[in-house]
């Protein structure tokens, strides 16, 4: 069989843009090669580690398991797009680095943008209800503690709530 | 990149059946969380797909004309978990999907693929069992229903025709009218994990909470599809709430069910759960109700 484009059309951290991509490219494969979003890891490739997570249309995804075709007309996320206007850290970034969740950092942009879809709920979650939702993430340095630390923290910021102990 | 061998979308339902016919030996992609993955693995690889993933159409929970609840195949984990329909009238099936893979797992999987693939512990298999649901298959000539546990055939495989796709699973109103029901997934981690044994219950108690009108129980994992366990359901229907029943009705299990020794359990270890299982389901079951276990 003769090789298959198709020219897909979708809006990449808040600019539309357009490429023609291989029908057998995952989302993974066509933000890094055809975007250069290197944020977007390639770590199990089979959907369980959670490095490769991007948002598409503001839930959490893994891209190494979601054909580029069916990019068409969504809205993605990566964390690239997290940055403000004049290089500034998210407070859910921030968060991270003072409360040293990042080692290796592998996980971490994965991690932030599942984080950015808890915090976006603008609900106040247990601490199960935390873990169970950061749970599609492996981590291999951490522990997770730091990590569930800065997510739980920026929680109670965002919700104007101060933090309880622990 | 995937080792696909050529890549089919269809944009629609009649679309996706034309490209059925053409193309006889492709597999059907929902959100492609098996089908990928096993294209990585290579028990897939160099096949050719049809993607139905894109069809909208197929997406989202209603009540239909007659009063079923209708899901669009492609409605994914998540969605069904949040749906106000499910929360309502078949919250335990909301929370049997929250309880497969991980998070962005459950963004992509969809009920469609999940019974679909034929798996027996598919997490949604069990209940949608326990609840009798109906399978609507669309093809060249329109659409027909089968029920749940006509779909599955065997070990990985299900009624669909060389013209169909799966559109919808339905719920009669007879089967969720004031049903509660609960399950229970058995598995060695707490997330990414396929379940040892799930055990799905639901029940309806009498207007004064004391007698069970009706109760029906399914497992997965208990044999190579998802199955009912009849003589169980009979030891129970028409008897008093009570522990005595519960106890009974737990035990006859082991009359329906005949799990096997394997690498990843003993069948005293699977038998021993079931019971436990079904114990605890049906009590939780019987509490949703608002009804009360004595002892």
């Amino acid at each position: 069989m003769a090789k298959q484009f198709k020219e897909v059309h979708f809006n990449l951290n808040g600019r539309d843009v357009t490429t023609v991509v291989d029908v057998r490219a995952s989302l993974t494969d066509m933000l890094r090669g055809d975007f250069r979003m290197t944020s977007v890891k390639k770590g199990c490739e089979v959907g369980e580690c959670g490095a490769c997570t991007v948002l598409i249309d503001g839930e959490a995804f893994n891209s190494c398991i979601y054909l580029a075709v069916w990019a068409e007309g969504k809205q993605i996320l990566t964390l690239e797009g997290l940055m403000g206007p004049n290089g500034e850290l998210s407070d859910i970034q921030k968060a991270f680095i003072d409360e040293t969740a990042v080692q290796c950092g592998f996980c971490t942009p994965g991690f932030i943008l599942t984080a950015t879809e808890i915090l976006n709920a603008g609900v106040e979650y247990t601490d199960d209800e935390l873990r169970k939702l950061l749970s599609g993430h492996l981590c291999r340095c951490t522990g997770y503690e730091n990590i569930f630390r800065a997510v739980k923290k920026t929680m109670y910021q965002r919700l104007g709530k101060p933090w309880p102990e622990g | 990149m995937y080792d696909i061998k050529a890549l089919y979308e269809a944009d629609s339902v009649q679309d996706a059946v034309r490209l059925r016919l053409e193309h006889p030996e492709a597999q059907i992609i929902a959100g492609g969380s098996d089908v990928l993955v096993q294209m990585r693995e290579g028990k897939r690889a160099g096949k050719e797909l049809i993607s139905i993933y894109m069809i909208d159409a197929l997406r989202g929970v209603t009540i239909d004309g007659e009063e079923n609840i209708r899901i669009g195949s492609l409605t994914s984990f998540s969605h069904i978990t949040k749906d106000p329909i499910i929360r309502k009238y078949i919250n335990v099936l909301g929370e049997a999907v929250d309880m497969v893979g991980g998070p962005q797992i459950r963004n992509i999987g969809t009920i469609g693929g999940n019974t679909c693939n034929g798996v027996t512990s598919a997490d949604s298999a069990s209940t949608l069992h326990a609840w009798e649901a109906i399978v609507e298959l669309t093809g060249q000539s329109g659409t027909r229903r089968v029920p749940i546990k006509d779909f599955y055939l065997s070990a990985g495989k299900v009624d669909i025709r060389p013209d169909e796709i799966q559109t919808a699973i339905l719920i009669p109103k007879e089967s969720y009218e004031n049903t509660y029901g609960y399950y229970f997934k058995y598995a060695m981690r707490n997330a990414m994990d396929i379940a040892t044994t799930g055990c799905s219950v639901n029940c309806r108690l009498s207007p004064d909470k004391g007698t069970f009108e009706r109760v029906r129980i399914a497992y997965g994992v208990a044999g190579p599809v998802p199955m009912r366990a009849p003589r169980a359901e009979t030891a129970a229907t028409g008897q008093p709430v009570s522990r005595a029943t519960v106890e009974r009705f737990a035990l006859t299990v082991l009359e329906d069910i005949h799990p096997r020794d394997s690498w990843r359990a003993s069948k005293a270890l699977r038998q021993h759960i079931a019971v436990e299982l079904a114990d605890r389901c049906l009590t939780e079951a019987v509490k949703r109700c608002g009804g009360e276990i004595d002892g």
